[in-house]
């Protein structure tokens, strides 16, 4: 039936970003929230004593938005660096050890945000004989940045599939007036007005992106039923309870609006143009 | 009611329909257009229904001329028309009181009301009880029939039919006739174009004759 093809057309049309959306949405929420994330490296001056470290790190324990800290001496952090580079019996030339003693902060779960990483970071930058405090928070910036870019694409390509469904559902229409065209031109004779003959193909035009929206919305749904496990094992590997959310009401209710309002935008233009062009002979 | 003041009408692709006509018909008179095939009678019947619009002239239907009434006011104008065709012209996919109620729905009428019009409508043409069959159920007369039901249902001051009995043998053409004279009867103005010459010869109805564009002969009974 056309009418079915027409509805399963909007609804790949508007199911492929809507989807997208969906796993951009879980995307920020999970990334919201990393367990085992950063850790804070802690470079304190070379010139500090050698009590400094561990006095530190008890220091820090003390805070709510500490989770563990690890005290990494210099010489502790030289034989790693040994047997980690192979460069072995190049290091015996160096007289002094250049490596400073090093504390690993690992910060709660609390404060696993990147506001939370952030204040602890500036904490500890204030703390005497710190020489430099770094967090690799750069790629979750970068995270961030590439999915703000996903967003957009994701906006620019529900705008043209939404302007496909507009096209759709204009050139159905344009076949349902043509196979009607002789009830119109009587019509026409009778005394009906434009708009009168245009009524209930706008009516037609609001079913189709009505059921249009319903199969994208249980496309959707199926899919997600489809991701949910899978992605949940995954987290679980990563130690996070993460559970992959659906489609929310809010997204729901809005998926059903525009699709209506698409399919009675692509009835309309259709329908005004053709209807005029029909006059009785 | 009517009428026609040196109309000419060439069609698009270059044919002369029209040749410089003029005619008058009285409110409440029954007019037979008559003629050969290709004379002009259909396209004085476009031209009142404002199907096509006059190259040169003037048309005038209830004192109003037709050159002053826009695209978007010529539905309200064909309300106030009943016209009846060859060929019916019905809706197959809806029941015969349906049909008859299109105009009246046009119209925004309430729905008693329309139930009320569309029986009587049937009544006059001698098809009630045919409410609720389809079009193709009915045979041809019957058919011609609901089209004049619907035609007369929104009580028009005006009615015209081209060659409405043409598919119809001489009894029922005759029955249709009749009919048309008893809407004349009580007042309605009514124009047929027909080349059926022995039935007007049984009505003593004005005749216009045309040939070739033109007003060959006219004559007939004064109303």
């Amino acid at each position: 039936m056309g009418a079915l093809m027409t509805m399963a057309v909007i609804a790949v049309a508007l199911a492929l970003p809507l989807f997208l959306n969906v796993f951009l949405q879980n995307t920020r929420s999970a990334t919201a929230n990393w367990n085992q994330v950063f850790d804070i490296s802690v470079y304190l001056d070379k010139k500090a004593a050698a009590t400094r470290a561990p006095a530190l790190a008890a220091q820090l324990r003390k805070r709510p938005d500490v989770a563990a800290v690890r005290v990494v001496t210099a010489d502790e952090a030289l034989a790693e660096f040994r047997t980690a580079s192979g460069f072995g019996d190049a290091l015996n030339a160096l007289a002094d050890n250049p490596l400073p003693d090093t504390l690993i902060v690992t910060p709660s779960v609390n404060s696993s945000t990147l506001e939370g990483m952030a204040a602890l970071k500036q904490a500890i930058a204030g703390a005497s004989d710190v020489q430099t405090v770094q967090i690799d928070t750069e790629w979750v910036t970068r995270l961030v940045a590439l999915i703000d870019i996903l967003h957009r694409i994701i906006w620019l390509t529900a705008g043209l599939l939404g302007l496909g469904v507009v096209l759709v559902v204009g050139n159905t229409i344009r076949l349902d007036i043509l196979n009607r065209r002789s009830e119109i031109e009587v019509m026409k004779l009778v005394g009906a007005t434009d708009g009168f003959a245009r009524r209930p193909f706008l009516y037609a035009g609001v079913w189709y992106g009505l059921g249009g929206g319903l199969l994208a919305l249980l496309a959707v749904a199926v899919a997600i039923g489809v991701m949910s496990r899978p992605v949940e094992h995954l987290a679980l590997l990563y130690g996070s309870r993460f559970q992959l959310k659906g489609v929310g009401f809010g997204m729901s209710a809005a998926v059903l609006g525009s699709s209506v309002g698409l399919g009675w935008l692509g009835s309309w233009v259709a329908a005004t143009r053709h209807i005029r062009g029909i006059e009785p002979t | 009611m009517i009428r026609f003041d040196q109309v000419h009408k060439r069609y698009a692709n270059g044919r002369e329909a029209l040749a410089g006509v003029s005619f008058a018909i009285e409110d409440g008179e029954m007019a037979f257009l008559t003629g050969p095939s290709g004379a002009g009678k259909s396209s004085i019947l476009k031209l009142i229904a404002l199907i096509e619009r006059p190259t040169r002239g003037q048309v005038f239907i209830g004192r109003q001329n037709t050159a002053g009434i826009k695209p978007r006011g010529i539905p309200q104008f064909r309300r106030r028309l009943g016209v009846v065709f060859q060929d019916h012209k019905l809706l197959h996919d809806r029941p015969v009181a349906d049909n008859v109620a299109l105009p009246l729905i046009i119209a925004g009428m309430s729905k008693r009301e329309i139930d009320k019009r569309v029986r009587a409508a049937l009544d006059q043409v001698g098809l009630l009880g045919k409410e609720k069959s389809r079009p193709l159920e009915l045979s041809t007369g019957e058919q011609q029939r609901v089209g004049i039901a619907r035609a007369v249902v929104g009580k028009p001051e005006l009615l015209i039919a081209d060659e409405p009995t043409g598919n119809l043998d001489p009894a029922l053409a005759l029955e249709i006739m009749q009919l048309f004279k008893r809407f004349n009867d009580v007042g309605v103005t009514v124009v047929i174009a027909t080349h059926d010459v022995h039935l007007i010869d049984r009505f003593n109805a004005r005749c216009i004759g045309l040939r070739d564009g033109r007003i060959a002969a006219a004559g007939g009974a004064a109303p």
